[in-house]
């Protein structure tokens, strides 16, 4: 199926994942939120499944690769040469399978059998799978993001935590080392960012969910070093990543009762509020450690319409 | 087919190579068909044709059987043309009415099955035979050659080009870049295995050249220009002002203390940024020539024409001149010694060890000044933070061996490490860790003072850096500069904190060897080091005849190796220039000037920047000398106007005739 350049012109195709409909609901909200205030629509893709996930690619990566390709397959479906998938598991996820099935003969041949099987379309024609970071960046660009900036930003400076998988192995997103995409965006809506040598760190992923004093102590190390170098709340790409950095504080004061609470924010949240979104339409409410502090940042009051 | 040349009488050589060919082609049964093959008149088989003996019976077969040609199935005609060429001559036939037929590598090293390989090796005899027929009798061209050397880059290899050509009596030219020759050597503290100071061994040597009556020194200059062929190259240099008149300097620095900075204030080269200098210096204090340079980029009179110009006020000579300008030199030399050195790795582009980051995190090159005597700091390892470091890390391979920079082994990196090691130890009594992946201690003397340093209480820990890093763990680690790394002996991921970071960093191409190699007409390999002609037999000479390459533009080496490679260019250059002429293998193209329609589509194709287009006559023109014989021109002239010997259409379709005529 040849395709739809028209479908790009028009929008982005927007793969969810499971955690944007559930734990990570807030970043979703704050995501079309942005989106719309862009002017980018953003459609969902129909009957998308699971995206196979980082933990299946690792039991059964055939099965992984299978239920990843039949999102791509789907998006090609639908005319799209590109899909957007803010969950960096996603993300790598889809980016990987692409990568597989085109650069290794037998998952190609495996992926496309199981897709004739399926009457979907093969990936003769690639996807390309991309993030919001790089979206926002690339196709917005930071003197957009600037000139729509209506608010001044209460929190203080922020450390920009990208997680392990928006940037590796797959540097699209943006380099693998030191990654500035995220801190050049919100500078330039007028957030300060703090040099954070952990951005790429792992967060301890579902060890929280597993082994849980391994994961939690992963997690620990990010905010005591965010804390330690001044940065007054944690801005993330990721769901899994806010989710065992925000929701794991409670565990880490156990060990470090010193240990003040920081807010775990999503750039959408950020972003979106300072060009000018209701805070009700941003999910803030969700975000527990710091849930004062951030009522705080986010209301009208305080993000008064500044120079306007 | 045979009658066009007169009688042809051809006699048939077919080697045994000991078991070598023997084993799997019957030597015998090729021998015997070729006489049934039109023009031969004597065919014979032997053990060893290359030996003595093979090579008197066939002379004597010449002289007997009047023979006027030879083809020889033996080896490849890399080995042994020369031997039948030069025994053929010597029984009066011209040596290019030998062909050689590679039944070796060709044939029995490369096939299993007797039977065909016997045939094969037929149907090649075949068609040298057919071929030989149309050899016609050609003369080797020859070039008179200039007995002056250019010498372009003036470190190591470049000084010890240079004198050694010159205590030979040739003149040589020695162009350096930099204000003062020295290049990487002279910012190096000491040198390993021996630990002999830098200086005190290169230093000498920097004199010899300066006072050499055959050394025409000529610093702070490019070659711009470079034509000609081998022999016969003439040279552009072009001298950068120096605003200095070199010829009145003496070193006295008068000028500098004049300078209307008061205070040093601009980043000092030598010394790797980490000291400052006034826009009017000496490089270093043993720069030779020791002539002072300006810096147009920071002197206020350069920049703006605003300045009391204190500096000329101070000489006595009147040796500052600000309105100097650039000058061209032109130089006719015979053959070029390119030693133009390497690039130190930019640490940056390893973002993951903190360089430019953390202060307290050094290059290699930076601690050789560091630990320097004459260095930025007298000797004194002080960081720059102003403290002295209580604990070192040593990261070796930082930009080698890595597939996101640079794949090769650098191999000066190790025992540059072990030896800054060393040094720093002796200096702070620091704990020093290694952290390296295989040592590499391969050369005379090497191995052993690894062992040296081993019993030093250095730490010594196997494992690729994974990062360098300022976050804290535990209070230990707070305000240290944190080495993260798998210790693969012990299987554990460690952090070691560290005060002081040293980057055992890599070598790499200049950045503008590409535009040196365009000059030079050489190749470089992928990696960009220039290209040598063979990688073990010929590391010094170039497919460009005539010029040599020595020293790390050739690839990564130490002194020792640097300073043979050199001895060896210059030997090449002098066999030239002793020589007197250079002779060339005349399977050289040519242009039949009545057919040439001048369309010119040959003159782009030439990589060899042979051919030429003659306005007047509208004629392509093929410089024999330069012309290596490829064939590209030949088979491309739409008007089939450009013929090449040894490559005649009629040579070409008797031995395609030849291998096709199988019975």
């Amino acid at each position: 199926m040849a395709p739809d350049k028209s479908q790009q012109s028009d929008g982005y195709l927007y793969f969810p994942g499971c955690s944007l409909k559930a734990t990570g609901i807030a970043y979703e909200e704050s995501l079309l939120t942005l989106f719309r205030l862009l002017e980018l629509p953003l459609k969902e893709l129909t009957d998308w499944n699971c995206c196979g996930a980082t933990t299946y690619m690792g039991s059964d990566q055939r099965q992984a690769f299978l239920l990843a390709s039949r999102n791509l397959s789907l998006a090609r479906q639908a005319g799209g040469a590109s899909i957007v998938a803010p969950c960096n598991a996603c993300y790598l996820t889809l980016r990987k399978t692409m990568d597989y099935a085109a650069k290794y003969p037998e998952v190609g041949r495996e992926v496309h059998q199981y897709l004739d099987s399926v009457h979907l379309p093969t990936l003769d024609e690639p996807v390309t799978v991309r993030h919001p970071l790089e979206v926002l960046y690339t196709d917005v660009g930071l003197e957009r993001l600037k000139a729509g900036v209506v608010r001044t930003w209460a929190g203080g400076p922020v450390a920009c935590y990208y997680g392990c998988q928006a940037v590796r192995p797959y540097s699209d997103v943006d380099r693998d080392s030191n990654p500035m995409r995220m801190d050049e965006m919100l500078n330039a809506v007028g957030v300060k960012t703090v040099p954070y040598a952990l951005k790429t760190k792992c967060c301890g992923a579902s060890h929280t969910g597993t082994i849980r004093e391994v994961g939690v102590r992963l997690s620990y190390i990010l905010v005591r070093e965010a804390a330690r170098q001044g940065a007054k709340a944690i801005v993330t790409i990721c769901p899994l990543c806010q989710f065992n950095l925000d929701l794991f504080q409670t565990d880490m004061r156990k060990t470090d009762p010193a240990l003040q609470p920081v807010p775990v924010l999503y750039v959408t949240q950020v972003l979106a509020w300072m060009l000018g979104a209701a805070a009700k339409d941003l999910g803030v409410q969700r975000c527990v450690a710091g849930a004062d502090a951030i009522r705080g940042w986010f209301s009208a009051e305080k993000g008064a319409l500044s120079h306007v | 087919m045979s009658e066009r040349n007169g009688s042809v009488r051809i006699g048939v050589y077919v080697c045994h190579c000991g078991f070598n060919i023997a084993s799997v082609i019957d030597v015998e049964a090729v021998a015997q068909a070729s006489l049934a093959l039109p023009g031969v008149v004597v065919a014979r088989d032997y053990k060893y044709m290359c030996s003595e003996p093979g090579q008197t019976l066939i002379e004597n077969d010449i002289r007997e059987h009047r023979l006027n040609r030879i083809v020889v199935a033996a080896c490849s005609p890399l080995l042994h043309e020369e031997t039948f060429r030069s025994a053929a001559a010597r029984a009066g036939i011209n040596r290019f009415r030998v062909q050689m037929v590679n039944v070796r590598e060709h044939g029995a090293w490369v096939h299993e099955d007797s039977a065909a390989a016997t045939e094969k090796a037929n149907d090649l005899v075949r068609a040298a035979v057919a071929r030989v027929h149309f050899h016609k009798e050609l003369d080797p061209k020859r070039v008179p050659i200039n007995s002056n050397v250019l010498v372009v880059g003036a470190g190591i290899a470049g000084i010890h080009a240079a004198i050694t050509v010159a205590n030979s009596g040739k003149r040589v030219y020695l162009v350096e870049r930099e204000p003062t020759i020295g290049g990487n050597m002279a910012k190096y503290d000491k040198t390993f295995p021996t630990l002999d100071c830098a200086a005190c061994i290169l230093t000498p040597k920097m004199n010899a050249v300066r006072s050499h009556p055959n050394i025409t020194m000529w610093t702070y200059s490019e070659v711009a220009e470079v034509e000609g062929y081998v022999g016969n190259y003439k040279v552009k240099v072009r001298r950068k002002p120096r605003y200095i008149k070199e010829d009145l300097c003496v070193g006295c620095l008068h000028c500098v203390d004049a300078c209307v900075f008061k205070d040093p204030r601009f980043p000092d080269d030598f010394n790797m940024g980490m000291d400052k200098r006034k826009p009017i210096y000496l490089p270093f204090a043993q720069a030779t020539p020791k002539v002072v340079v300006i810096d147009p980029e920071a002197c206020i009179q350069l920049k703006t024409g605003k300045c009391k110009q204190a500096c000329a006020a101070a000489c006595e000579r009147g040796g500052v001149s600000f309105d100097m300008t650039e000058e061209i030199k032109e130089i006719e030399v015979g053959s070029i010694i390119v030693a133009t050195g390497f690039a130190p790795f930019d640490a940056t582009q390893a973002p993951e060890y903190g360089y430019g980051v953390y202060p307290n995190v050094y290059t290699t090159m930076e601690i050789e000044r560091l630990v320097n005597a004459s260095g930025p700091t007298g000797g004194h390892v002080v960081m720059r933070d102003g403290t002295t470091p209580k604990s070192i890390g040593v990261i070796y391979c930082v930009g080698s061996r890595d597939e996101r920079h640079n794949r090769w082994c650098s191999r000066v990196c190790c025992m540059t490490a072990l030896k800054l090691s060393h040094l720093l130890k002796e200096h702070t009594n620091a704990e020093v860790y290694n952290f390296y992946i295989d040592m590499r201690a391969a050369g005379k003397g090497y191995e052993e003072f690894y062992q040296r340093i081993l019993n030093e209480r250095v730490h010594f820990i196997r494992g690729k850096v994974a990062e360098v890093c300022d976050w804290a763990l535990d209070p230990s680690e707070e305000g240290k500069l944190v080495i993260r790394v798998e210790d693969t002996l012990t299987g554990f991921v460690r952090r070691v904190p560290v005060d002081m970071v040293v980057l055992a960093i890599g070598l790499e191409p200049r950045a503008d060897a590409q535009e040196v190699r365009r000059i030079m007409n050489m190749s470089c390999s992928t990696e960009g080091f220039f290209l040598e002609k063979h990688p073990k037999l010929a590391p010094a000479p170039t497919y460009t005849d005539g010029v040599f390459i020595a020293g790390c533009c050739q690839g990564p080496k130490d002194i020792p190796d640097t300073v043979m490679q050199s001895g060896y260019a210059a030997a090449e250059a002098m066999a030239l220039a002793d020589i007197g002429y250079f002779e060339i293998e005349p399977n050289t193209a040519s242009v039949i000037e009545e057919d040439c329609s001048g369309c010119r589509s040959c003159v782009d194709l030439c990589a060899y920047h042979a051919i030429t287009f003659n306005e007047v006559k509208r004629k392509a023109e093929i410089n024999p000398v330069l012309c290596k014989g490829c064939g590209v021109c030949v088979a491309s002239c739409p008007s089939g106007s450009i013929r090449q010997d040894l490559f005649e259409d009629e040579e070409i379709f008797g031995e395609i005739e030849g291998i096709l005529a199988r019975v």
